[in-house]
C-alpha cells in the first residue's frame, strides 16, 4: 500500500449532503468527470439526512402561490440583511429542484393527487411540502444517492477528510486530504472544487446535526483566501428535545407535531409566555425561531424554565387518534422510549440547528477564489440574519445544481493542471507530529462546546465574547505541540484534532463577528446592545490577513 | 437515579493481538451505548476508535456493533447496570477498535 494517493478530475465536490450530491449531478450532466469526497460515508453524514419535515418552495399551482411571495418572507425573515440575488436564486429555482426530486421519485406527501403543503412559521401561506413521517431528509438523501450510482462519471469516496485547498498562483486547483480509513494522505487535483461541507453546529454542546458539521469548509475557505459573511448568526431551534433521555431520535423532531397539531409551550409554572415577547403562540405554530428561542432562555433566565431549565411543550390537548394521524410509527418510538404524549408534556430547549453565514459568493456560487465554489449550508448570505423554516433543503437542492453546473463551466475550459507539488507541503505536514499523551483532543473539542454554548450562544455579551475569543485562542495556540501524525487506520484522535484546529478557528470568526456588531438582530441577541439598530443594516465579512482574521463591514448586496 | 455500566471493549488494530479494556462508565437511565463510549473517549482514552456521525438520530447507521454476541446501533443501545461486552462487526474488515469497513466498496479509496 502507498503513502499516498493523488487522484484527478475535472470537478471536486467536498461533502455529500444535498447539496453537494446535487453539485456533483449536475457536473456530470455537464460531461464532466467528478470525484464526490466525504468526510465519512457518502450521503448519510450530513444535515440533508437528519431533515425531519419542511421544504420551503413556491409552487404555482392553481395560481396559489408565486416565488416573489416566497422571496418577500424569506427576505423579512432575514431582518434586512439577504443577498436579494441569492435570495431570489432560491425562491424563483426552487419549484423546478423540488419537481425534479419529485421526478426522481422522492415522494412528497400528496392529497387527492396535489402536493400537502404545511404551514411554517414566518411564511404567509401553506408553501412547505415533506415527506411523511419525519422522513423528508432520508427520503432526499436517498434520492439523490440512487441518482449519483447511476452516473458513471462520478467517483465516491468516503473517509477522505479534506485539511487544505491547494493553490496555484492564487487559483484553487484541487484538495488534500487525510484518508481516515487507512491513515494515508491523499490529494486530489481539480480544475474545480465545490464545498459543500455544510455548517458549524458541532461548535455548540447542545446541537441538532451531525458530528460532521464542524465547520471545517470555512476554515478551508478562509485559508485558501475566500470571504466569509454573516458569520454572527447562527440559528438556535427553539424547541430541540430536552427531557426525557429520547434515544434514536432526532432532537428536533418536534418540528412536525407543531405543524400538525399546534402544540403549547409553557413555562416551568405551565404559563404560556410567548406574548411577553411580543410574539403569538396560542396553541399554533406560528412564533418565529429567532423569537422563540429569546423567549424560551428569558424565562429560564428569570428562573422560570422547566426543570432541566427550557419548556414544557405539550400536546396533552390532543386525542391519540390525532397524534397517532400526525405522528404515524413515530409514536411508536416514542411509546419505546416511555413518552405518551397523552399524558405527560416533554421539555424543550434551543438548540443550535443552522448556519446563516458561510462562504461569501454571487449568483454563480463562485468565490473571489477562482475555481473555487461553494453550496449549500456551506453558503453565506441567502438568509441574512434568520433563516426561514424550510430553506434549508430548497437552498441544498438550489444552490448545489447551480455550484456544478458553474463548477462544470469553468472546468470545460481548463483542465486539472496541478501536479504533485501543489499538495506536497499538506501531505509532509499531515505526517508529521507528535500526540501529547496529557492533551485529550475529545476532551478539548467538548470543552470548545461548552464555551461557545455559554458564551457565544444566543445571548452574547461583550465580557462573554471576549473571554470566548481569549479562550479559543488559547486553544489554537496549544494545538500545534499537540499534532499527531497521520499514519493509522482510522485515529479517532487524529481526527479530533483536525477538527479542533478547524473549530477554534470558525468559533473565532463566529464571536468576533458578533462582537463587532454592537446591536441586536435576529439570532444575533446582544445583552448589552438590546434592540435592533437601523445604522447596523450592513453585512459583516471576515478574511485572513497575514493569519490575522479582519472583520469589515459591508453594504447589503442590492 | 445514576448508574454504572461496565463496558468491555475489544481493542486493536490488523495485525495486532486484540486486547480487552473495562471501563466503568456512569450513566442516567436512558442513556446510550454510544454515550457511554463518547464519555470514554473525553474522559480516559481519547484514542479508543469509534463511528458515528448523527450521534443520536439512528440516521447514518455508522454506529454499527456488536454488544453482547448482537448485532445492534450504539445509539440506540441503551446503557444498563453490570458489564456490557462491546466488540467490532465480526463480518466486516477491522480497521481499529470497534470500527470495521463498512463503506460500499465503489466508495473506497482503494489501496
Amino acid at each position: 500500500m502507498t503513502q499516498h494517493e493523488h487522484l484527478q478530475t475535472d470537478v471536486l465536490v467536498i461533502g455529500s449532503g444535498g447539496a453537494g450530491m446535487y453539485a456533483a449531478i449536475e457536473a456530470a450532466r455537464k460531461g464532466r468527470s467528478v470525484i464526490l469526497v466525504d468526510r465519512s460515508l457518502v450521503g448519510r453524514g450530513g444535515a440533508t439526512v437528519m431533515a425531519q419535515m419542511t421544504v420551503a418552495v413556491a409552487l404555482e399551482e392553481g395560481g396559489l402561490d408565486h416565488p416573489e411571495h416566497h422571496l418577500a418572507d424569506t427576505l423579512a425573515a432575514g431582518r434586512g440583511l439577504c443577498d436579494a440575488a441569492i435570495a431570489r436564486l432560491l425562491c424563483e429555482e426552487g419549484p423546478a429542484r423540488i419537481r425534479e426530486m419529485d421526478a426522481w421519485g422522492v415522494g412528497w406527501a400528496r392529497e387527492n393527487g396535489a402536493y400537502k403543503r404545511a404551514f411554517a412559521p414566518g411564511h404567509d401561506r401553506p408553501r412547505c411540502v415533506y415527506v411523511d413521517f419525519l422522513n423528508t431528509g432520508p427520503a432526499v438523501s436517498k434520492t439523490l444517492r440512487a441518482q449519483l450510482n447511476r452516473i458513471p462519471e462520478i467517483r465516491r469516496v468516503g473517509d477522505l477528510r479534506v485539511t487544505a485547498l491547494a493553490l496555484e498562483g492564487g487559483e484553487c486547483v484541487g484538495a488534500s486530504a487525510l484518508h481516515v480509513a487507512s491513515g494515508r494522505t491523499a490529494s486530489i487535483s481539480a480544475a474545480a472544487t465545490v464545498l459543500a461541507t455544510g455548517g458549524l453546529t458541532r461548535l455548540y454542546r447542545r446541537n441538532s446535526a451531525s458530528a460532521n458539521m464542524t465547520g471545517d469548509g470555512y476554515a478551508l475557505a478562509l485559508e485558501a483566501g475566500a470571504e466569509l459573511v454573516d458569520m454572527e448568526f447562527v440559528q438556535f431551534f427553539p424547541i430541540g428535545h430536552l427531557a426525557p433521555r429520547l434515544v434514536g431520535m432526532d432532537p428536533i423532531m418536534w418540528d412536525p407535531f407543531r405543524y400538525k397539531l399546534g402544540g403549547r409551550l409553557l413555562n416551568g409554572r405551565g404559563e404560556e409566555f410567548i406574548h411577553r415577547y411580543g410574539a403569538r403562540d396560542e396553541g399554533r405554530y406560528v412564533v418565529t425561531r429567532d423569537v422563540a428561542t429569546y423567549a424560551i432562555v428569558k424565562e429560564v433566565a428569570a428562573g422560570r424554565g422547566s426543570p432541566h431549565g427550557g419548556a414544557w411543550l405539550s400536546f396533552e390537548h390532543c386525542s391519540e387518534a390525532e397524534l397517532r394521524a400526525a405522528g404515524g410509527p413515530v409514536i411508536d418510538r416514542l411509546a419505546a422510549n416511555g413518552i405518551d404524549l397523552t399524558r405527560q408534556p416533554v421539555e424543550v430547549a434551543p438548540i443550535a440547528h443552522y448556519h446563516m453565514g458561510g462562504v461569501r459568493v454571487d449568483a454563480a456560487m463562485a468565490t473571489r477564489v477562482p475555481g473555487l465554489y461553494a453550496a449549500g449550508e456551506a453558503v453565506g448570505g441567502a438568509n441574512g440574519a434568520n433563516r426561514l423554516s424550510g430553506n434549508a433543503i430548497t437552498e441544498a437542492l438550489v444552490f448545489g445544481r447551480v455550484a456544478g453546473a458553474s463548477a462544470a463551466a469553468r472546468a470545460a475550459r481548463r483542465r486539472a493542471r496541478a501536479g504533485r507539488g501543489a499538495f506536497r507541503a499538506h501531505a509532509a505536514a499531515l505526517r508529521e507530529g507528535r500526540a501529547r499523551p496529557d492533551f485529550n483532543p475529545a476532551a478539548m473539542l467538548e470543552a470548545l462546546q461548552s464555551l461557545m454554548q455559554e458564551d457565544v450562544g444566543p445571548f452574547r455579551s461583550r465580557a462573554g465574547l471576549e473571554r470566548a475569543l481569549d479562550r479559543l485562542r488559547a486553544l489554537a495556540a496549544e494545538l500545534p505541540a499537540a499534532r499527531p501524525a497521520a499514519g493509522r487506520p482510522y485515529d479517532c484522535a487524529l481526527v479530533d484534532w483536525l477538527d479542533l484546529g478547524a473549530m477554534a478557528r470558525v468559533g473565532e470568526c463566529v464571536a468576533a463577528a458578533a462582537l463587532a456588531r454592537c446591536e441586536s438582530r435576529g439570532a444575533h441577541q446582544r445583552e448589552d446592545f438590546p434592540g435592533m439598530d437601523p445604522q447596523w443594516a450592513f453585512n459583516q465579512t471576515l478574511e485572513l490577513e497575514d493569519g490575522a482574521l479582519r472583520v469589515r463591514g459591508a453594504p447589503v448586496p442590492a | 437515579m445514576s448508574g454504572k455500566a461496565t463496558l468491555v471493549l475489544r481493542r486493536g488494530a490488523p495485525g495486532e493481538a486484540p486486547r480487552e479494556e473495562r471501563w466503568e462508565v456512569p450513566f442516567e437511565p436512558g442513556q446510550s451505548v454510544l454515550d457511554g463510549l463518547r464519555w470514554i473517549r473525553a474522559q480516559r482514552d481519547a484514542t479508543l476508535a469509534i463511528r458515528y456521525s448523527c450521534t443520536n438520530a439512528n440516521t447514518c447507521k455508522e454506529c454499527m456493533v456488536r454488544i453482547d454476541g448482537r448485532t445492534a446501533y450504539a445509539c440506540t443501545a441503551r446503557l444498563r447496570e453490570g458489564e456490557m461486552r462491546i466488540e467490532p462487526l465480526p463480518n466486516k474488515a477491522l480497521l481499529r477498535d470497534l470500527v470495521t469497513e463498512i463503506a460500499p466498496p465503489d466508495e473506497r479509496l482503494g489501496s
